[in-house]
């Protein structure tokens, strides 16, 4: 039998996700996948995998994982979380390997959102209409249609192409600047005082906030003469619908596929981790660009994600995991004493 | 309500919006599926998915492969083109048990509308309606042809939770539901069809373009039919041609 990951404790969210499951638009089905997707990238490169293979998300969530019948490489990348591998601090962004016997403990991040712990060869677990990303409403993918709990235990592939570990520079949030959107698709149906509160006030992410979408607090949008209500029509990752209350909803990966609010613009898809970076309380402001730039920040984007395998740098050695985890923050006062 | 002409409505650098109109009625629905149809055919560049709704049609694309406003702009001209109308081949008959447990709200609308509940499944099974969109959860098969007698604002607070197969109506708008989701929506009742079976090829029983009649169906009968759509087995008749 193959090797498994044991969540041993878990606190907060976590699911299984990949790329997400593409061509069902059409039939009601969001593509789910990961809410941060480069840093979903960069652990997944960390241990050898291709980009989108299926690996842990982690949502403001804690954990602590054994591995149960082998040893296996692993990666934290995305939201810093403090790391331990038997007490002992680890640098993220960087792969290691997780013996059996060994525990290793994922902090709830100090800040952001969403960590994705990647395995070398994923996590093979059923492949549904194409993927293994958990889409939670409609109980498909991830653990057996599930989201995962304390106790679980992961399956585990046969280990991946790297025999070494791998670091790669952190990945910044990148939470201060605006949010950028194109307005529209229902722009018109909005007051032009409406707009400018939009695009000029301080919105804060409420505690209504999932893998569905970001429900935000803060000065509610006025509507136009012709109230709320249209006919459905779709919507898209990154749709800013405001309902009857004027307050906006930021549509996100697991997002219902049409609805009937309108939407007052669309954040571009290179900033759809940055808002999804944003925990409950946190701000948030938007600004608008033009179709041609989101186009332009869209490839910036795609070609980021990548250009992350030319980044990875090969580690190994006791002294240099130690470093690493100097890089992270941790104490280091013994190893310059040794020097 | 129809625009003159087709719009063109961003939707971010990934998506655009071709809006028809802002209605719902049959001549929208026509237009909306004939692009869908034509789009398909000529398998642009950078397409990635569409979504046909009642009045609009959202045309997915990958800004790596494609220019959003120089595709939006070749997608607007061709909307503008008039197109062929889709043969609409498949009509589904769809059992209901209509009323009780199954339809919670079938009296309450019949009182609204001052009809007896037999009233009202009458007219709510005479139409043959067609699937003018799929969306918001998985499976979710929203019709055009409702009796506009029958249409009834949505309630002032959705329930929590409404069962699998309910079968229901909103405004002008009426429902298939295929898992239990909230609803603000009124219940006329259920069909023991399974709409949505992932392990199922298709997994959607439904593609937009569908015409539908709903058949109502004794409440003794629902058991056996639950049954057998338990056991993989079709309970709605599909009828081509």
């Amino acid at each position: 039998m193959s090797a498994r990951l044991h969540l041993a404790r878990l606190t907060g969210a976590a699911s299984l996700q990949d790329g997400g499951r593409r061509g069902y638009l059409r039939f009601g089905l969001s593509a789910s996948g990961p809410m941060d997707p480069l840093a979903f990238a960069a652990a997944n490169h960390l241990v050898g995998n291709p980009a989108d293979a299926a690996a842990l998300e982690l949502g403001l969530a804690g954990a602590s994982l054994r591995v149960e019948g082998g040893a296996v490489r692993l990666a934290l990348a995305g939201a810093p979380s403090g790391l331990r591998l038997d007490g002992e601090p680890l640098a993220a962004h960087r792969s290691f390997v997780l013996r059996e016997g060994s525990e290793l403990t994922v902090e709830r991040p100090r800040e952001g959102v969403f960590a994705y712990l990647a395995a070398a060869g994923g996590f093979p677990v059923g492949s549904v209409m194409g993927s293994r990303a958990l889409h939670q409403r409609a109980a498909l993918g991830g653990l057996e249609g599930r989201a995962c709990r304390e106790g679980d235990r992961l399956p585990l592939a046969a280990p991946a192409s790297y025999e070494a570990d791998h670091s790669l520079d952190p990945i910044p949030l990148e939470r201060a600047a605006p949010i950028r959107v194109v307005l529209g698709p229902q722009d018109d149906l909005f007051s032009q005082a409406g707009l400018a509160t939009f695009l000029a006030e301080t919105f804060t992410v409420s505690n209504r906030a999932d893998r569905m979408g970001y429900q935000l607090d803060g000065p509610a949008i006025a509507h136009g003469a012709g109230g709320f209500n249209i006919v459905s029509d779709a919507t898209v990752a990154g749709s800013v619908q405001v309902p009857g209350s004027g307050r906006p909803i930021v549509l996100l990966a697991d997002r219902q596929t049409t609805g009937g609010y309108p939407k007052i613009a669309t954040v571009i898809s290179a900033d759809l981790r940055r808002i999804a970076q944003r925990r409950p309380g946190e701000p948030v402001r938007f600004a608008s660009v033009d179709l041609a730039a989101a186009t332009r920040l869209a490839r910036e984007a795609a070609a980021r994600i990548a250009a992350l395998n030319t980044r990875l740098r090969p580690v190994g050695g006791e002294a240099e995991r130690l470093m690493a985890a100097n890089l992270a923050g941790a104490a280091v006062d013994a190893l310059r004493a040794e020097d | 309500m129809t625009h003159d002409a087709p719009r063109l409505l961003p939707c971010g650098d990934t998506a655009f919006t071709i809006e028809f109109g802002s209605g719902i009625d049959a001549r929208l629905s026509a237009r909306v599926l004939a692009l869908d149809a034509a789009l398909a055919e000529r398998a642009l560049p950078g397409v990635l998915e569409t979504v046909p709704t009642y009045r609009s049609l959202t045309v997915h694309l990958d800004p790596l492969r494609a220019d959003p406003v120089e595709l939006g702009r070749a997608v607007l001209a061709l909307a503008g083109e008039p197109l062929p109308a889709v043969p609409t081949p498949r009509l589904w008959r769809i059992p209901v048990v209509y009323g009780g447990a199954f339809g919670i709200d079938l009296d309450a609308v019949a009182a609204h509308h001052g009809l007896t509940p037999e009233a009202v499944i009458a007219r709510h099974s005479a139409p043959e309606y067609r699937v003018a969109m799929i969306g918001f959860l998985p499976g979710y098969a929203y019709l055009e042809g409702l009796d506009p007698g029958l249409a009834l604002s949505r309630r002032p607070s959705p329930r929590p939770v409404t069962p699998a197969g309910t079968v229901s109506i909103g405004g002008a708008q009426a429902l298939v539901a295929s898992i239990a989701a909230p609803s603000g929506w009124h219940l006329l009742g259920r069909t023991p069809e399974k709409t949505f079976v992932p392990a199922r090829d298709p997994v959607f029983l439904l593609r937009p373009g569908d015409r539908v009649r709903f058949v109502p169906t004794p409440a003794e009968r629902w058991d056996a039919l639950a049954a057998a759509a338990e056991a993989g087995e079709p309970v709605a008749e599909l009828c081509e041609g």
